[in-house]
């Protein structure tokens, strides 16, 4: 039986003490001259004890679930077990501390790294260059829309190319950057079968497409086995084709995004390539693209002449940049440690593990639920909790993390209701799925009143979300404003 | 190496396949891969083997005498961080979708947002951004969407890096940027600002300590210059605020900064976090996940990811940002890092960042070399002209081991082939030694 530490933590601005940590220089006085008018009075955050701060971030930490808590079969997030070493190459101090503004001569073995990882990329990806700077998914999203943007405007067609087409199985984050690249969004359906409806996209493919983006395994994780001849109708009418690549993890080393006719390719080296993602991020959004879209990637890409590395080459008709230095360095580094460390074996029986897995719990899940679509299904499913007396979704995510299994996605994509996206990744035992699938099973016999109750071993139990945005308290200070009693109290 | 999940055939004969290969065969076979050509896997001990050549590559700044700095810092990280950082259930976790299993990272975060916004003086503080590039153009769009105007003011010297950021940002929102001069006290020019305001202008955009290091003692001025209807975007140095003024005291409407500098260390540039705050009143327009202090159903205080209905899962292209993933973890670290030092740490280190600075200003004039602003006040980098080649100055610099700071090409508009103009940075881990060097070099090149 699961249950969570419980404490009644305070905030750690209310944790007020004596400051132990010693400052370099600690005990020397200087002479500080700021302005007046430019001068802090009060800061507002008080002192406090380095064993105060431990003890209550260990606390809190104990009051949240990690991937090394327990199974996390979390769709299109590919939660697989982050490998420790890891950790331990990106912290080593030969990286942890150099300068991206170092002379090029003293970050050889950093350029190298990079080099190297963006090589591997390109074989994964079949891509002809990769830039690494993009610090999401999303920003490699943005990237990528950029340059289609930079290579229609190039073309002198960007005045008539406005429209970039997204499948409404698509993650809100394409739509969401194709809007922010200066594009308007037309979404096409998909079938019965969960692909994308070939006449639809044929009538939504146009002179006035600059793009068709889509991720393929697609968010139903079914493999759009049309894919080529949806690439080659995009192809003939100039426009240009971007993967998702949030699904990588389904296909790599089974065919490339180069294969399947894709021009522009995000990765999201946080999923597929074993990186932590921290409770949020980092994580890292490397962008690959074919030949012809090469001169238009951010600056500066590392080059290498045979001898040693150079970090200036600017690509002649660069977008510019899309972060301050050379993205998530440190997701890199751990990014690099895993390929190397998994080699083209390792990744094979990852992806091909990640599938079986998916189709075992399908088949299992299937027996009380329906999971809509073709049979055959790659790294993740699609479940709906629809039916007579069927649980709703949100009801299910809530009775599994009671009892110490993660949630799936619940929602998502938005045209399956009452989704429930399961990917169990390559990292999972048998008896975890088995539990998984037992664990929902249990809920097509709970009440409505036993839900309501759920979950009773976590730190709280149901919030509720609508008022807490009604009347949002997003920090101390605004909480304090409101003067509202019963919080003052408890914090 | 390969992670592998125990004896697959189970699997297989639950599915009635004989092999995994059945599971791919909706892959047309004319776009299979045979081979990648990747090398075969390492073990650890190989790994370890491979990766301590490539570090012994790289030269760290603890093997150099560094005043390199230029919007990433080298400050002391308090060994408490990486402890917290590295607890597997905050490292390993995905975004906190499910609030009730994950009140752990979300009262970090919501701790974050409230630290950083007492630093900042500002009402909200999202739970973090990319870093302070995407910041920037992240603020301008937020402007254009509460001015609904389209053109936004920036200061002409920036870091170009922030810079290419931003006009990426500013393409694809249709905004155009504006540059406003310095007068020649290395400060915004208030009346040249005055000028290059008409009624599109959707806000501005200032500094301080601004790209040569300086105090901008014009900022405060910059609120009343634009009035209501324009948004202020002030852009401050975090670890600085100990000893300056917050930008709420400004009137600024959205406060960007770089939080790399609250104990994430180098990394090589990353990964960094975009700190970024704004007033009450512009919550619903603010880009980024942001924690909210609420109570679950039996009135226990608990945190919710609020307003949600910004974000792009729900709002799709009618999003604020695309923003997915963020920096999370990069923010708990800060947030360690800001309440392992408090008020008092936070004063401190900023007296010492500003007194080892003036320090070596001092030196440096001792060397009657010439700085372009002297008498600007500075929190902890500034600008030096050196008479001399670029080429010879890297040569002395080489000789003692030392990098003197940041050089300023023409992307800056330095053209002068027989000068050099460097923004030197001083930090707490600057040595003595350091400053011997640093004396070593001026002697040659002053
Ligand atoms: C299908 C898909 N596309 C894009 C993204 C965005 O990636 P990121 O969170 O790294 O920005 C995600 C992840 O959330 C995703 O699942």
């Amino acid at each position: 039986m699961y249950h969570q530490a419980v404490f009644d933590e305070p905030l750690i601005l209310n944790v007020r003490g004596r400051r132990t940590l010693k400052i370099p220089l600690e005990n020397e006085k200087f002479k500080v001259d700021v302005p007046s008018i430019m001068r802090r009075e009060n800061i507002g955050i008080g002192d406090r004890e380095e064993f105060s701060v431990v003890r209550h971030y260990v606390k809190l930490s104990e009051m949240n679930f990690g991937a090394d808590s327990g199974f996390y079969p979390l769709g299109s997030c590919t939660m697989k077990y982050n490998p420790k070493i890891n950790d331990e190459i990106a912290t080593l101090d030969g990286f942890r501390m150099i300068h991206p503004l170092q002379d090029s001569s003293e970050v050889q073995g950093a350029l190298r790294l990079l080099y190297e990882l963006s090589e591997s990329l390109k074989k994964i990806t079949g891509m002809d260059e990769i830039t690494l700077q993009p610090l999401a998914g999303a920003g490699g999203e943005f990237t990528g829309l950029s340059i289609v943007r930079a290579y229609f405007d190039c073309k002198k067609e960007l005045g008539t190319r406005r429209e970039v087409v997204v499948p409404d199985s698509a993650h809100g984050s394409n739509p969401a950057s194709s809007h922010m690249a200066g594009f308007d969004v037309v979404q096409i359906p998909s079938t019965e079968d969960g692909t994308v409806d070939i006449e639809k996209f044929k009538e939504a493919v146009t002179e006035r497409t600059a793009a068709f983006m889509i991720t393929n395994p697609n968010t139903l994780g079914i493999f759009e086995d049309k894919i080529v001849e949806m690439a080659n109708y995009a192809h003939s009418k100039g426009a240009l084709l971007y993967y998702d690549g949030a699904n990588l993890n389904g296909i790599m080393t089974k065919t490339t995004p180069a294969k399947m006719g894709f021009d522009i390719v995000h990765l999201n080296l946080h999923k597929t390539f074993s990186t932590p993602h921290g409770g949020g991020g980092p994580g890292a959004g490397p962008v690959g693209v074919v030949e012809n879209l090469k001169d238009f990637l951010p600056y500066p890409l590392v080059t290498f002449d045979g001898e040693k590395y150079s970090n200036d080459y600017v690509p002649p008709k660069s977008i510019g940049k899309v972060a301050s230095f050379y993205g998530n360095f440190g997701v890199l580094v751990r990014a690099w440690t895993y390929i190397k460390m998994m080699g083209e074996d390792g990744l094979r029986d990852a992806c091909e593990t990640a599938v079986l897995n998916s189709n075992y719990m399908r088949k299992k899940m299937q027996q009380f639920m329906p999971v809509p679509g073709k049979t055959i299904k790659k790294h993740e499913f699609v479940a709906s909790s629809v039916g007579a007396n069927m649980p709703k979704a949100g009801d299910i995510a809530k009775h599994l993390i009671d009892n110490g299994v993660h949630a799936p996605t619940i929602y998502f994509p938005l045209i399956v209701p009452e989704a429930l996206m399961v990917e169990p990744t390559e990292s999972a035992t048998k008896t975890e799925m088995d539990l998984f699938v037992e664990t929902v099973r249990q809920t097509l016999k709970l009440s409505h009143e036993a839900f309501e109750k759920e979950p009773v071993n976590l730190k709280v139990t149901r919030i509720d979300d609508v008022d807490a945005s009604k009347n949002p308290k997003p920090t101390l200070r605004m909480v304090r404003k409101e003067q509202r009693e019963p919080l003052q109290q408890m914090i | 190496m390969v992670i592998m999940s125990g004896d697959l055939s189970e699997l297989l004969k639950e599915l009635n396949i004989r092999s995994v290969d059945e599971l791919f065969k909706d892959i047309p076979e004319s776009i299979r891969t045979k081979m990648l050509g990747l090398p075969n896997g390492m073990d650890e001990d190989e790994i370890r083997r491979v990766a301590g050549e490539y570090v012994g590559m790289n030269k760290t700044v603890n093997q150099l005498h560094s005043f390199l700095g230029f919007g990433l810092y080298n400050h002391y990280v308090p060994a408490a961080i990486s402890n917290v950082v590295n607890r597997n259930e905050f490292l390993t976790a995905y975004t906190p979708y499910q609030a009730e299993i994950s009140q752990g990272i979300m009262q970090a975060l919501f701790e974050y947002q409230s630290l950083a916004a007492e630093l900042l003086q500002m009402d909200v503080v999202n739970s973090s951004m990319y870093d302070v590039s995407t910041s920037l153009g992240e603020a301008a769009r937020m402007a254009k969407t509460i001015t609904g105007k389209d053109e936004f003011i920036v200061p002409k010297y920036i870091s170009r890096n922030k810079r290419a950021v931003l006009d990426n940002y500013a393409k694809g929102a249709e905004i155009k940027i504006k540059e406003v001069d310095f007068d020649d006290r290395g400060m915004i020019d208030i009346d040249s600002l005055e000028k290059n305001l008409n009624d599109n202008t959707s806000g501005v955009y200032a500094e301080y300590p601004n790209m040569f290091g300086i105090i901008d003692t014009n900022v405060p001025k910059i609120k009343e210059t634009i009035g209501d209807d324009r948004m202020f975007v002030a852009g401050v140095n975090p670890i600085s605020l100990g000893v300056l003024a917050p930008p709420g005291k400004f009137g600024a409407d959205i406060a960007i900064g770089e939080g790399q500098v609250l104990g994430l260390g180098l990394n090589f540039g990353g990964p960094v976090v975009g700190v970024f705050g704004t007033k009450e009143q512009y919550i619903r327009k603010m880009p980024g996940k942001i924690m909210g202090m609420t109570k679950d159903h039996n009135g226990r205080v608990a945190f919710s990811m609020i307003l949600q209905t910004r974000e792009q899962h729900i709002r799709r292209e009618k999003a604020i940002t695309n923003m997915t993933s963020n920096q999370a973890l990069m923010a708990v670290a800060s947030a360690v890092f800001l309440s392992l030092l408090g008020d008092s740490g936070l004063r401190k280190i900023g007296e010492v960042n500003m007194g080892r600075t003036r320090e070596l200003i001092d030196i440096v004039r001792e060397f009657g070399v010439k700085l372009p602003y002297d008498g600007s006040p500075v929190f902890n980098e500034f600008l030096i002209r050196l008479k001399e080649s670029k080429t010879f100055v890297n040569r002395i610099a080489k000789k003692y081991n030392l990098i003197p700071g940041y050089m300023l090409g023409k992307e800056y508009g330095f053209n002068d082939r027989n000068q050099v103009n460097i923004v030197t940075n001083v930090t707490e881990r600057n040595t003595s030694k350091d400053f011997d060097a640093f004396r070593e070099f001026l002697r040659e090149v002053a």
